[in-house]
């Protein structure tokens, strides 16, 4: 017997070929046993599939009812025993009850290898499906609502006699709300819940089990914690499925959902206390909680405790008014500070008091990043010049000449310049020399800013491509994403970050461009990320500043602003400081996202902040340069 | 006889003397610069990078069949630039009668098929464009893939998972269960890449079990996560750098349940080769008793 089965695996091809549901299910149209006629799936379950179906022995009306089917693929005849002997256990347990949140049973039989249970058909959805379909958090009320209905239910099925009937398996798919809003308790897959190996190794459900079902204890207060784990998905949104076992008390449903009152949460967290004994002792003390809770919330209480936050109370150290907007981002050198303006001016201010020092007017505006090297400023402008002026009087030293504005920011490394050009060239421009090293052309304007590590430059364009050029300007990958990347990649150890208007963060390997990881954002995003202790930080026009684990792409925290994140986060010690088009800087702990203090500028802010010194400078379309303590 | 050459090459004074003169020998220490240096003459370089590995497998003391199963696969996708390819999974199964091996045995080749499948183009043909599906994002696919079928074709059974892909220099690891990834480094640090999804590992992170507590606890065996278990699976999915110098080691819980880390790196740094390597491992977790089925493989980038 061992041995044939085990050739059969071997010999077999291993390929589950491409479709995706069971080959066994029953095609709408068949009849069972001469009396249901299938009309559709409506649930596909571990063992099997469930049916919604037409009895038959109605003929004038339309009786639907639902048909839950068991598959026995067990090979082994005493395994197969044993399933259809729990079957049979559910179907005679089911019987003998009669609530209004159980449903009810009609019928069971079994065919050659299938065993089928008739229940009453429930109109309507799972709570799972609920959640999932629902826009934002359910209502408080609402959910209190079904909790009651849930606690009445659970306390029937514990006050059975002679036994009481632990559920065991409570979690939002096993419970439907009906076309009036009621709540129905399905699926007695009692037999699922607990599954025991040859080795002794054991697996029980995840997510909503509490800790005590590992051991293989299930009292009536196992029912308790999963209720109260059901009851905090359904009010965070957040599947514990997803999360590390027994670790809702790291996810407080008022952190993620502020709507909730501190009594639901206090009755919720006392459902999944990690002792039994902790937890409330029956399913009707759990249920008077929640009477409570509702009586004392009503719509008298709503509880709005957003941590205070300063705002208005912020005073810049200095501000400096320029004649237009400033869109770019300032950089700092030898305590003066240099900033491009839409007034086709770059201005020197004095770091320390922004006082003004000099100007220099080029003939289109400037939007980029100036960058500095050895005593001279470097800056784009939309009049197709690369100047370059003395840092310390704003004369001109040289300039150079692109057939396109000037929009990406330059970058210097190894005697050399690099940046893009809406020319749809990346110009590398030797320092010594001032003359072109070589050019690239690409097939669309570059407003990215190149980055340049392990002897490669790295820049995207405004027609999606991704771009990898060695320092003799050949290209030595390329990537194609859906939409412009304007974002300024980020390389850091073997990968390079950036953001796409396509909506996405992507990981790349620097070296070869084979994609590692993407993340999706909310909207397009032309933010540059910023990266710290292995998280990555990066702004999307959804509004979101987001942070996102570089090893996992899995989301570490989002933050929400009032408008898009055209701004690119910089990370100064433990903070997180980054501009919206709301017009505000905001000033987050980078760890949690949470808000520290936000400073409000009367225009959008597109620019990025600069940190130096534990003092903030950032620029605003409200034509002023801002500089305010960190 | 040793007369007779003794004789015939007359170096019967200079022997006598020999001793004497190496006495007088004082040798100054190596300053830290003469000693890098050495090491770096003796680090044998490689024009090309290589990616070289080696396993081993043993059904243990104590069971009669083997529930184990790996994959190793180990390549270079051609082009200017070669690049340093391997797919490497360990899985141990478990679950009613048979049960076991068909998952494991059904995870390694459909994750593996999955994979491959994926890069075919990449390996073996001319490819009109480059990958867009991230890396991140085929190792999940594919753990899906693996999960649907242990499910349907295995009800009731579940395996662990730990698969890495190495491309380049990254890492991808995908990982369910309590195998094992390891780094490894020369200098004798043996971190683990993964984190066991089991009971014993969940409770001692919450802080319910204390370090003793943990080595004693009845139910070490019990998963929390495993593949073909539950509705939705979600895999540990992350990329690291590869390390090096050093090694990626991968193990099912009948090698790291019986040796410590220490003679975990004795074993492998004692050997002459990686293939050695493992049979060292496996021998040692075989003399432990070998209470479970053993899986090893190990890999290292070199060049």
């Amino acid at each position: 017997m061992e041995k044939a089965l085990d050739t059969k695996n071997i010999t077999q091809p291993l390929d589950s070929g491409d479709d995706s549901t069971p080959r066994q299910q029953l095609q709408s149209g068949a009849t069972l046993v001469k009396r249901y006629s299938i009309q559709e799936v409506i649930g596909i379950g571990g063992m099997g599939s469930v049916y919604r179906a037409r009895d038959l022995h109605f003929p004038n009306v339309v009786k639907l009812v639902a048909v839950k089917e068991m598959i026995n693929l067990a090979p082994d005849p005493l395994v197969r025993q044993t399933i259809v002997q729990n079957f049979e256990r559910e179907a005679n347990l089911l019987a003998t009850l009669n609530h209004p949140s159980i449903p009810r049973i009609y019928d069971y039989f079994s065919e050659d290898n299938r065993s089928y249970l008739v229940l009453e058909f429930v109109h309507g959805k799972d709570l799972e499906a609920v959640i999932t379909d629902s826009n934002g958090f359910l209502p408080e009320d609402q959910v209190i609502s079904w909790a009651i209905q849930l606690c009445d239910v659970l306390a029937y099925l514990h006050g059975h006699k002679p036994d009481p009937i632990i559920f065991r398996d409570m979690k939002p798919s096993n419970v439907m709300i009906n076309h009036n809003g009621d709540v129905i308790l399905v699926d007695f897959g009692i037999a699922k819940t607990f599954q025991s190996g040859v080795r002794g190794t054991m697996i029980g459900t995840e997510g909503y089990s509490p800790p005590e079902q590992y051991r293989g204890e299930a009292t009536q207060l196992a029912d308790i914690y999963s209720m109260g784990a059901t009851l905090h998905h359904t009010l965070t949104r957040r599947d514990p499925r997803l999360e590390p076992p027994f670790s809702f008390a790291e996810r407080p449903i008022r952190r993620i959902n502020t709507n909730i009152s501190v009594e639901l949460e206090a009755v919720v967290n006392t459902a999944l206390q990690y002792n039994p004994s902790d937890r409330f002792p029956g399913a009707n003390e759990m249920k008077d909680a929640l009477m409570n809770v509702a009586r004392k919330t009503g719509a008298l209480t709503k509880i709005t405790s957003a941590l205070p936050v300063k705002s208005g109370g912020i005073k810049p150290l200095w501000s400096f008014k320029c004649e237009d907007e400033i869109r770019g981002t300032p950089v700092l050198y030898q305590g003066s500070l240099f900033t491009g303006c839409y007034d086709n001016n770059l201005y020197a201010l004095n770091a320390a008091d922004g006082q003004f020092q000099w100007k220099f007017a080029a003939d289109g505006g400037i939007v980029s990043r100036p960058a500095v090297y050895d005593g001279n400023v470097y800056f784009g402008s939309e009049d197709h010049y690369l100047h370059v002026v003395s840092a310390r009087s704003g004369k001109v030293v040289w300039t150079y000449f692109t057939e396109g504005k000037v929009r990406s920011s330059p970058r210097i490394a190894e005697g050399h310049i690099f940046f893009g050009s809406d020319d749809q060239t990346l110009h590398a421009v030797n320092l010594n020399t001032t003359r072109a090293a070589w050019k690239f052309t690409a097939e669309a304007p570059i407003h990215s800013t190149p980055f340049v590590a392990n002897e490669l430059v790295y820049f995207g364009t405004e027609a999606g491509m991704f771009y990898s050029i060695d320092f003799r300007g050949e290209m030595k990958w390329r990537f194609q994403s859906k939409r412009a990347v304007t974002s300024s990649p980020l390389v850091v150890g073997q990968a390079v970050y950036f953001a796409s208007v396509d909506s996405t963060l992507y990981s790349l390997d620097a070296k070869n461009g084979w994609p590692i990881w993407r993340f999706r954002l909310g909207k397009g995003s032309v933010s540059s990320p910023a990266f710290a202790d292995n998280f990555v930080f990066v702004g999307a026009a959804d509004g979101f500043i987001y942070c996102v684990d570089a090893r996992t792409a899995k989301e570490v925290w989002r933050f929400r602003t009032d408008n898009q994140v055209s701004s690119s986060p910089t990370i100064y010690k433990d903070s997180l400081y980054c501009g919206s088009v709301d017009g505000s800087l905001y000033c987050l702990e980078y760890l949690s996202g949470r808000l520290r203090w936000k400073f409000e500028t009367k225009g959008q802010i597109t620019g990025s902040p600069l940190v130096f010194d534990d003092i903030v400078y950032i620029g605003s379309t409200d034509h002023h340069v801002y500089a305010l303590f960190a | 006889m040793a007369e007779f050459f003794r004789k015939l090459f007359g170096k019967d004074k200079q022997e006598k003397e020999k001793p004497n003169a190496f006495d007088a020998v004082v040798t100054a220490p190596l300053s830290d610069q003469q000693i890098d240096s050495i090491i770096s003459s003796q680090n044998m370089r490689y024009e090309m990078q290589q990616l070289v590995a080696g396993s081993g497998q043993s059904v243990g003391k104590q069971r009669d069949h083997n529930e184990d199963s790996l994959l190793a696969f180990t390549g270079t996708i051609a082009g200017t630039q070669s690049v340093p390819f391997g797919l490497y999974i360990v899985a141990d199964g478990m679950g009613g009668h048979q049960f076991g091996e068909v998952a494991s045995n059904a995870a390694v080749r459909i994750m593996g098929g999955y994979i491959m499948r994926k890069f075919h183009s990449y390996l073996f043909n001319l490819p009109t464009q480059s990958l867009q599906e991230p890396l991140q994002e085929v190792m999940e696919a594919a753990i899906r893939e693996a999960h649907r079928y242990v499910q349907h074709e295995a009800p009731g059974s579940g395996t662990t998972v730990t698969a890495t892909l190495v491309l380049g220099q990254q890492v991808t690891v995908a990982h369910v269960g309590d195998s094992r990834a390891y780094s490894i480094y020369p200098d004798g640090r043996i971190e683990p890449i993964t984190r066991d999804h089991s009971l014993v590992k969940r409770l001692e992170e919450l802080g319910h079990l204390s370090k003793d507590e943990v080595a004693t606890f009845p139910h070490r065996n019990v998963l929390i996560r495993a593949l073909g278990q539950g509705e939705a699976l979600e895999a540990d999915v992350f990329t690291i750098p590869f390390p090096q110098p050093g090694y990626i080691m991968l193990c099912s819980d009948g090698l790291w349940g019986v040796i410590n880390e220490q003679d975990m790196y004795r074993a492998i740094t004692e050997a002459p080769n990686l293939h050695r390597a493992c049979q060292n491992l496996v021998e040692a977790a075989n003399i432990a008793g070998g209470p479970d089925n053993i899986s090893v493989v190990i890999f290292q980038l070199i060049g």
